[in-house]
């Protein structure tokens, strides 16, 4: 068990290699609970959302979820979300690092009529995620449910709130569950697919999961000091929708252009490149690594790295510190690897 | 032939004569979790007790390996070089890591199982 973020949670049930391949071929089971989880209603919730964050909510509508950006005046980085668009208002799924800060910062900006409340210990969220993720869940009306769409459906029984989304490259669902009932469901999920190779899945195998991915993960690849274009999410800012905070910034960075961009690395076997290690371009220091990991489906470590714009392109050679030496590594494409998830109605690449 | 003892640093050894076999104990393997990479010495080189002669890389982090004993490397487990997952699913037997010549005397402070016992409960 590991703290993460004032939680516990297990880096493994069984082995971060087993799990980390079940997701890849057929479905691992992750418990996200540990994630924010709030409710924004009241007539004024969506103009303070559209207001709040980079993203342009009037391109998703009732039924969908969107990946977006909490930024500060500044421009940088409060908190990654996804807003999913209910029957009851907005739930907004955040870092749980950040829960307490992103409630009250939402708070503090948020016009009277408009309620944001912690739904996070009432409301479980787990994670069924995997290319056989939709015929393995035992769900009636999920099937025709498209990426990033979100609608109630019932789970092995128990009425939840379902959306195609997630955070390791594959199809799949996050499930939002009363918390009464989330053990019944986490069992039937893993008895229906235990003859398959379904396996519940920690947070080591939803790491390398989402670097393979080239998924950014808060609090290692961006945080306040880091602005959406630098994190490669510029396609998440949407400067023609109105007024943002961080909007005016923003537009300043786009018109000069960024100066640092996170890169992909490939790395020898056993060259596990960490967080903050130095990355060099023909002697001299130009970035750090960001998130690395050893990736036991590619057969060899990744990793991103934030570096001067321009200082190195797919495909170049590049160093990497290592336990004290320099390991040669290789530019490649992000991301490390597409997975099952529905790709084409992902946004496009910015 | 004596039962397994153990360092502070988790690593476990079999003394046999002179011979001593190497290996990390299953209390650091799931500590570690899966490993992925061994760095591990050539034979002939000498180690003093407490040195570090190698490294062991897991998904988590990298940590080093300590000589149990001084002695000279007599034997390398290449089995284990290149299938390191052997660390996690049997640390005392395939996982072993090397075999020393023992020069000069055990260290005082190697622990035997019921010993060890005690400190890794400690500190689980």
């Amino acid at each position: 068990m590991v703290d993460f973020g004032g939680w516990e949670l297990p880096q493994q049930y069984t082995s971060i290699r087993d799990e980390h391949l079940a997701v890849r071929r057929v479905a691992g089971l992750f418990d996200i609970s540990h994630m924010g989880r709030f409710r924004v209603t009241g007539d004024g919730a969506f103009d303070f959302l559209q207001q709040l964050l980079t993203n342009d909510l009037s391109r998703i509508s009732y039924g969908r979820a969107q990946y977006n950006l909490m930024c500060n005046p500044q421009g940088g980085i409060l908190d990654d979300l996804v807003v999913y668009w209910g029957e009851e208002g907005f739930f907004v799924v955040v870092n749980a690092a950040n829960r307490e800060h992103d409630l009250d910062w939402m708070r503090s900006h948020a016009p009277a009529g408009v309620q944001i409340e912690d739904r996070t210990l009432e409301l479980s969220l787990i994670a069924f995620q995997g290319p056989r993720a939709e015929e393995l869940l035992p769900a009636t009306g999920i099937d025709d449910l498209p990426y990033f769409g979100f609608r109630p459906a019932e789970v092995a029984g128990v009425s939840a709130l379902v959306s195609r989304t997630g955070y390791t490259g594959e199809d799949g669902f996050e499930i939002f569950i009363p918390a009464a009932h989330v053990v019944a469901v986490w069992d039937a999920i893993l008895e229906n697919g235990s003859g398959h190779g379904v396996l519940p899945a920690g947070l080591g195998a939803r790491d390398a999961t989402r670097l393979e991915a080239a998924l950014r993960l808060y609090g290692n690849d961006m945080d306040e000091t880091v602005n959406p274009y630098e994190a490669g999410l510029g396609w998440t800012v949407r400067l023609d929708k109105g007024a943002f905070v961080g909007g005016d910034a923003l537009a300043q960075v786009k018109r000069e252009g960024p100066k640092r961009t996170l890169v992909g690395l490939k790395t020898s076997p056993g060259d596990i490149a960490r967080h903050g290690a130095t990355v060099l371009c023909q002697g001299r220091p130009v970035g750090n690594v960001t998130s690395g990991t050893h990736s036991f489906f590619l057969g060899h470590p990744i990793a991103l790295a934030m570096v001067e714009v321009a200082s190195l392109r797919v495909g170049e050679t590049a160093a990497v510190d290592v336990r004290g030496r320099q390991a040669s590594a290789e530019v490649v494409q992000l991301p490390f690897y597409r997975g099952s998830a529905r790709s084409a109605a992902a946004p496009a690449k910015a | 032939m004596a039962g397994r003892l153990y360092t502070k640093t988790h690593e476990w050894l079999i003394v046999d004569g002179k011979s001593v076999t190497v290996g990390i104990s299953d209390f650091a393997q799931a500590q570690l979790g899966d490993v992925v990479f061994l760095e591990l010495p050539n034979a002939g080189r000498k180690l003093e007790a407490g040195e570090s002669f190698g490294v062991v890389e897991s998904v988590k982090a990298a940590s080093d390996l300590y000589a149990p004993v001084s002695g000279r490397v007599t034997a390398v487990n290449d089995k284990v070089a290149g299938k390191p997952e052997l660390i996690n699913s049997d640390p005392y037997g395939d996982g072993w890591i090397l075999k020393l010549e023992l020069t000069g005397e055990l260290p005082k402070d190697l622990m035997d199982e019921a010993t060890y016992k005690q400190l890794t409960e400690s500190q689980a």
